[in-house]
Protein backbone atom coordinates (compact mmCIF):
# COMPACT_ATOMS: atom_id res chain seq x y z
CA UNK A 1 0.00 0.00 0.00
CA UNK A 2 1.12 3.76 -0.89
CA UNK A 3 -0.42 7.12 -0.87
CA UNK A 4 -0.83 8.80 -3.62
CA UNK A 5 -2.04 12.40 -3.00
CA UNK A 6 -3.69 14.44 -5.61
CA UNK A 7 -3.81 18.57 -4.99
CA UNK A 8 -6.60 20.05 -6.88
CA UNK A 9 -6.61 23.90 -7.30
CA UNK A 10 -9.10 26.43 -9.01
CA UNK A 11 -6.94 27.60 -11.89
CA UNK A 12 -5.33 31.44 -11.37
CA UNK A 13 -7.66 32.99 -13.11
CA UNK A 14 -10.79 31.53 -12.02
CA UNK A 15 -12.79 33.69 -8.85
CA UNK A 16 -12.08 31.79 -5.65
CA UNK A 17 -14.58 33.76 -3.63
CA UNK A 18 -14.05 30.77 -0.61
CA UNK A 19 -10.10 31.82 -0.88
CA UNK A 20 -11.12 35.70 -0.69
CA UNK A 21 -13.77 35.22 2.22
CA UNK A 22 -10.25 33.83 4.33
CA UNK A 23 -8.46 36.21 3.11
CA UNK A 24 -10.31 39.12 3.97
CA UNK A 25 -10.77 37.32 7.34
CA UNK A 26 -7.26 37.65 8.32
CA UNK A 27 -6.38 41.22 9.46
CA UNK A 28 -9.78 40.77 11.50
CA UNK A 29 -7.76 38.33 13.56
CA UNK A 30 -4.35 39.77 13.84
CA UNK A 31 -2.72 38.14 10.97
CA UNK A 32 -1.04 40.82 8.30
CA UNK A 33 1.01 40.30 5.93
CA UNK A 34 -1.34 37.68 3.97
CA UNK A 35 -1.74 39.33 0.46
CA UNK A 36 -3.93 36.10 -1.27
CA UNK A 37 -5.33 33.00 0.37
CA UNK A 38 -7.01 30.19 -2.58
CA UNK A 39 -8.22 27.26 -1.51
CA UNK A 40 -7.90 23.96 -2.55
CA UNK A 41 -8.88 20.34 -2.33
CA UNK A 42 -6.89 17.07 -1.37
CA UNK A 43 -7.25 13.49 -1.60
CA UNK A 44 -5.07 11.15 -0.69
CA UNK A 45 -5.70 8.00 -2.22
CA UNK A 46 -4.22 4.32 -0.52
CA UNK A 47 -3.15 2.16 -3.30
CA UNK A 48 -2.72 -1.17 -3.55
CA UNK A 49 0.90 -2.58 -4.56
CA UNK A 50 3.20 -1.04 -6.29
CA UNK A 51 2.82 2.87 -7.07
CA UNK A 52 5.11 1.95 -10.57
CA UNK A 53 4.54 4.18 -13.81
CA UNK A 54 1.43 2.42 -14.61
CA UNK A 55 -0.28 2.62 -11.31
CA UNK A 56 0.75 6.47 -11.33
CA UNK A 57 -0.49 6.73 -14.79
CA UNK A 58 -4.02 5.59 -13.48
CA UNK A 59 -4.19 7.81 -10.86
CA UNK A 60 -3.23 10.69 -13.50
CA UNK A 61 -6.05 9.48 -15.22
CA UNK A 62 -8.62 9.48 -12.60
CA UNK A 63 -7.85 13.30 -11.23
CA UNK A 64 -7.98 14.61 -15.03
CA UNK A 65 -11.70 12.87 -15.50
CA UNK A 66 -12.92 12.93 -12.07
CA UNK A 67 -11.39 14.66 -9.23
CA UNK A 68 -10.61 17.63 -11.06
CA UNK A 69 -12.75 19.88 -13.89
CA UNK A 70 -9.49 20.76 -15.67
CA UNK A 71 -11.95 23.61 -17.31
CA UNK A 72 -11.81 25.10 -14.24
CA UNK A 73 -9.02 23.29 -12.21
CA UNK A 74 -5.43 22.02 -12.21
CA UNK A 75 -4.28 19.00 -10.41
CA UNK A 76 -1.20 17.12 -9.24
CA UNK A 77 -0.33 14.10 -8.36
CA UNK A 78 2.62 12.70 -6.06
CA UNK A 79 3.20 9.75 -4.05
CA UNK A 80 3.73 10.37 -0.13
CA UNK A 81 6.02 8.18 1.57
CA UNK A 82 4.57 6.65 4.29
CA UNK A 83 6.24 4.54 7.41
CA UNK A 84 6.68 1.04 7.12
CA UNK A 85 5.47 0.95 3.54
CA UNK A 86 6.97 -0.29 0.51
CA UNK A 87 9.59 2.05 -1.28
CA UNK A 88 7.76 3.30 -4.22
CA UNK A 89 9.34 1.45 -7.57
CA UNK A 90 10.72 3.12 -10.14
CA UNK A 91 9.99 2.33 -13.72
CA UNK B 1 -49.64 10.95 -30.20
CA UNK B 2 -48.06 12.90 -27.96
CA UNK B 3 -44.77 13.60 -27.56
CA UNK B 4 -42.46 12.07 -24.86
CA UNK B 5 -40.42 14.11 -23.14
CA UNK B 6 -38.46 12.45 -19.94
CA UNK B 7 -37.34 13.64 -17.54
CA UNK B 8 -34.08 12.10 -15.06
CA UNK B 9 -34.44 11.35 -11.46
CA UNK B 10 -31.37 11.41 -9.66
CA UNK B 11 -30.70 11.09 -5.97
CA UNK B 12 -31.21 14.64 -4.55
CA UNK B 13 -33.28 15.81 -7.69
CA UNK B 14 -36.35 18.54 -6.69
CA UNK B 15 -37.23 19.83 -9.62
CA UNK B 16 -38.24 16.82 -11.33
CA UNK B 17 -42.19 16.73 -10.59
CA UNK B 18 -42.43 20.56 -11.50
CA UNK B 19 -40.14 19.55 -14.94
CA UNK B 20 -43.23 16.48 -15.13
CA UNK B 21 -45.75 19.23 -14.59
CA UNK B 22 -44.73 21.62 -16.54
CA UNK B 23 -44.01 19.20 -19.98
CA UNK B 24 -47.74 18.26 -19.15
CA UNK B 25 -48.97 22.15 -18.87
CA UNK B 26 -47.23 22.75 -22.06
CA UNK B 27 -49.02 19.34 -23.71
CA UNK B 28 -46.25 17.07 -23.89
CA UNK B 29 -46.29 13.83 -22.19
CA UNK B 30 -43.34 13.88 -19.46
CA UNK B 31 -41.56 10.00 -18.32
CA UNK B 32 -39.94 9.47 -15.43
CA UNK B 33 -36.24 8.34 -16.13
CA UNK B 34 -34.27 6.93 -13.32
CA UNK B 35 -30.39 7.53 -12.84
CA UNK B 36 -29.57 3.87 -12.57
CA UNK B 37 -31.29 2.83 -15.85
CA UNK B 38 -29.83 3.52 -19.17
CA UNK B 39 -32.85 2.60 -21.37
CA UNK B 40 -34.43 6.47 -22.49
CA UNK B 41 -38.29 4.86 -22.53
CA UNK B 42 -38.07 5.91 -26.16
CA UNK B 43 -38.59 9.33 -25.37
CA UNK B 44 -38.28 12.17 -27.99
CA UNK B 45 -36.36 15.16 -25.30
CA UNK B 46 -34.95 14.54 -22.57
CA UNK B 47 -34.46 17.39 -19.21
CA UNK B 48 -32.34 17.26 -16.85
CA UNK B 49 -34.04 18.97 -13.58
CA UNK B 50 -32.69 20.92 -10.56
CA UNK B 51 -32.00 19.84 -6.99
CA UNK B 52 -28.56 18.69 -5.44
CA UNK B 53 -27.57 15.80 -6.90
CA UNK B 54 -25.11 13.29 -4.71
CA UNK B 55 -22.66 14.43 -6.94
CA UNK B 56 -22.04 18.05 -5.49
CA UNK B 57 -19.97 16.37 -2.83
CA UNK B 58 -17.09 16.29 -5.02
CA UNK B 59 -18.32 19.30 -7.61
CA UNK B 60 -21.65 19.98 -8.94
CA UNK B 61 -22.85 17.44 -11.06
CA UNK B 62 -19.26 15.51 -11.12
CA UNK B 63 -20.47 11.77 -9.87
CA UNK B 64 -24.46 12.79 -11.68
CA UNK B 65 -22.80 12.83 -14.83
CA UNK B 66 -20.92 9.12 -14.47
CA UNK B 67 -25.02 7.78 -13.84
CA UNK B 68 -25.82 4.81 -16.33
CA UNK B 69 -28.36 7.14 -17.93
CA UNK B 70 -25.92 9.63 -19.14
CA UNK B 71 -24.16 7.34 -21.06
CA UNK B 72 -26.91 7.10 -23.40
CA UNK B 73 -28.30 10.18 -23.05
CA UNK B 74 -24.69 12.38 -23.76
CA UNK B 75 -24.59 9.62 -27.51
CA UNK B 76 -27.76 10.65 -28.12
CA UNK B 77 -27.58 14.22 -27.91
CA UNK B 78 -24.45 13.99 -30.12
CA UNK B 79 -26.62 12.57 -32.45
CA UNK B 80 -29.36 15.39 -32.40
CA UNK B 81 -31.39 14.52 -28.75
CA UNK B 82 -33.25 17.53 -27.72
CA UNK B 83 -31.82 18.10 -24.10
CA UNK B 84 -32.55 20.80 -21.62
CA UNK B 85 -30.40 20.87 -18.29
CA UNK B 86 -32.08 23.73 -15.81
CA UNK B 87 -29.69 24.37 -12.83
CA UNK B 88 -28.20 21.43 -11.58
CA UNK B 89 -28.75 19.90 -15.10
CA UNK B 90 -26.92 22.97 -16.03
CA UNK B 91 -24.17 21.56 -13.84
CA UNK B 92 -24.09 17.82 -14.92
CA UNK B 93 -24.29 19.09 -18.86
CA UNK B 94 -21.15 21.28 -18.11
CA UNK B 95 -19.43 18.19 -16.36
CA UNK B 96 -20.36 15.83 -19.22
CA UNK B 97 -18.91 18.01 -21.73
CA UNK B 98 -21.47 18.07 -23.42
CA UNK B 99 -21.58 22.16 -22.77
CA UNK B 100 -18.68 24.20 -22.31
CA UNK B 101 -17.63 26.02 -19.36
CA UNK B 102 -18.28 25.08 -15.43
CA UNK B 103 -19.76 26.34 -13.18
CA UNK B 104 -18.76 27.95 -9.45
CA UNK B 105 -19.35 28.89 -6.56
CA UNK B 106 -21.38 32.09 -6.41
CA UNK B 107 -19.38 34.82 -6.20
CA UNK B 108 -20.70 36.51 -3.09
CA UNK B 109 -20.55 33.03 -1.48
CA UNK B 110 -24.43 33.13 -0.87
CA UNK B 111 -27.43 31.11 -1.97
CA UNK B 112 -29.81 33.02 -4.11
CA UNK B 113 -33.48 32.75 -4.90
CA UNK B 114 -35.31 35.50 -6.56
CA UNK B 115 -37.83 36.19 -9.18
CA UNK B 116 -34.74 36.79 -12.32
CA UNK B 117 -34.95 39.12 -15.17
CA UNK B 118 -33.56 37.61 -18.49
CA UNK B 119 -33.13 38.44 -22.18
CA UNK B 120 -33.22 35.98 -24.68
CA UNK B 121 -30.59 35.98 -26.87
CA UNK B 122 -30.56 33.07 -28.97
CA UNK B 123 -34.41 32.52 -30.11
CA UNK B 124 -33.40 29.28 -32.35
CA UNK B 125 -32.67 26.49 -29.97
CA UNK B 126 -34.60 23.79 -29.65
CA UNK B 127 -35.82 24.75 -26.54
CA UNK B 128 -36.31 28.53 -27.45
CA UNK B 129 -38.10 29.39 -30.93
CA UNK B 130 -41.40 30.01 -29.17
CA UNK B 131 -39.72 33.10 -27.53
CA UNK B 132 -38.35 36.29 -29.82
CA UNK B 133 -34.91 37.00 -30.23
CA UNK B 134 -34.59 40.33 -27.51
CA UNK B 135 -37.45 39.52 -25.77
CA UNK B 136 -37.52 39.60 -21.84
CA UNK B 137 -38.81 37.03 -19.36
CA UNK B 138 -39.16 36.41 -15.76
CA UNK B 139 -38.05 33.18 -14.19
CA UNK B 140 -37.30 31.89 -10.43
CA UNK B 141 -33.36 31.21 -9.55
CA UNK B 142 -32.06 29.53 -6.79
CA UNK B 143 -28.53 28.65 -6.62
CA UNK B 144 -25.42 28.07 -4.74
CA UNK B 145 -23.03 27.70 -7.33
CA UNK B 146 -24.41 29.08 -10.37
CA UNK B 147 -21.39 31.65 -11.43
CA UNK B 148 -20.76 30.39 -15.32
CA UNK B 149 -17.29 30.37 -15.93
CA UNK B 150 -15.00 29.87 -19.27
CA UNK B 151 -11.98 30.97 -20.78
CA UNK B 152 -11.58 33.98 -22.69
CA UNK B 153 -11.57 32.36 -25.78
CA UNK B 154 -14.19 29.84 -25.25
CA UNK B 155 -16.67 33.32 -24.20
CA UNK B 156 -15.60 34.48 -27.06
CA UNK B 157 -16.41 31.98 -29.03
CA UNK B 158 -19.72 31.74 -27.29
CA UNK B 159 -20.48 34.76 -28.27
CA UNK B 160 -19.19 35.12 -31.67
CA UNK B 161 -21.75 31.82 -32.56
CA UNK B 162 -24.31 32.83 -30.63
CA UNK B 163 -24.44 30.04 -28.23
CA UNK B 164 -25.15 32.49 -25.62
CA UNK B 165 -28.58 31.75 -25.24
CA UNK B 166 -29.59 33.81 -22.15
CA UNK B 167 -28.54 36.37 -20.20
CA UNK B 168 -29.13 38.15 -16.80
CA UNK B 169 -30.98 41.66 -16.43
CA UNK B 170 -30.80 44.44 -13.64
CA UNK B 171 -29.19 42.20 -11.74
CA UNK B 172 -25.94 39.25 -12.15
CA UNK B 173 -27.22 37.21 -9.39
CA UNK B 174 -23.80 35.02 -8.87
CA UNK B 175 -20.87 36.45 -10.68
CA UNK B 176 -21.02 34.65 -14.17
CA UNK B 177 -18.70 36.02 -16.69
CA UNK B 178 -20.53 38.37 -18.94
CA UNK B 179 -24.11 37.93 -17.26
CA UNK B 180 -24.27 34.69 -19.38
CA UNK B 181 -27.67 32.66 -17.57
CA UNK B 182 -28.00 29.35 -20.41
CA UNK B 183 -25.57 28.46 -23.27
CA UNK B 184 -26.51 26.00 -25.85
CA UNK B 185 -24.05 23.28 -28.24
CA UNK B 186 -22.97 23.93 -31.71
CA UNK B 187 -26.22 22.20 -33.03
CA UNK B 188 -28.79 23.64 -30.50
CA UNK B 189 -30.28 20.78 -29.46
CA UNK B 190 -28.60 20.95 -25.84
CA UNK B 191 -29.12 23.74 -23.90
CA UNK B 192 -28.41 24.75 -20.26
CA UNK B 193 -29.57 27.67 -18.01
CA UNK B 194 -29.11 28.63 -14.45
CA UNK B 195 -32.41 29.85 -13.92
CA UNK B 196 -35.58 27.75 -13.83
CA UNK B 197 -38.13 28.14 -16.20
CA UNK B 198 -40.41 24.63 -14.88
CA UNK B 199 -41.46 26.92 -11.93
CA UNK B 200 -42.75 29.70 -13.97
CA UNK B 201 -45.79 27.96 -15.71
CA UNK B 202 -48.68 28.63 -13.65
CA UNK B 203 -49.67 31.77 -12.55
CA UNK B 204 -50.75 30.69 -8.85
CA UNK B 205 -47.34 29.59 -7.98
CA UNK B 206 -44.86 31.34 -10.33
CA UNK B 207 -44.27 35.08 -10.71
CA UNK B 208 -44.86 34.35 -14.54
CA UNK B 209 -45.72 32.19 -17.01
CA UNK B 210 -42.86 32.98 -18.96
CA UNK B 211 -41.08 29.82 -18.94
CA UNK B 212 -43.85 27.59 -20.18
CA UNK B 213 -42.29 28.92 -23.81
CA UNK B 214 -39.15 26.11 -23.23
CA UNK B 215 -41.76 23.05 -23.22
CA UNK B 216 -44.09 24.52 -25.96
CA UNK B 217 -40.86 25.02 -28.16
CA UNK B 218 -39.20 21.68 -27.82
CA UNK B 219 -43.07 20.06 -28.56
CA UNK B 220 -42.67 22.16 -31.84
CA UNK B 221 -39.77 21.10 -33.04
CA UNK B 222 -40.32 17.44 -32.57
CA UNK B 223 -43.33 17.66 -33.94
CA UNK B 224 -42.10 19.46 -37.21
CA UNK B 225 -39.28 17.42 -37.45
Amino acid sequence: MARVVVDVMLKPEILDPQGQAVQRALPRLGYEGISDVRQGKRFELEVEGPVDDAALARVHELAETFLANTVIEDFTVRVEATEGVEEVTGA
Amino acid sequence: MTTRIGVVTFPGSLDDVDARRAIGLAGGEPVALWHRDKDLKQVDAVVLPGGFSYGDYLRCGAIARFSPVMETIVDQARAGLPVLGICNGFQVLCESHLLPGALTRNDHLHFVCRDQRLRVENASTAWTSDYAEGQEITVPLKNGEGGYVADERTLDELEATGRVVFRYLDVNPNGSRRDIAGVCNEAGNVVGLMPHPEHAVEALTGPTTDGLGFFTSVLKKLITA
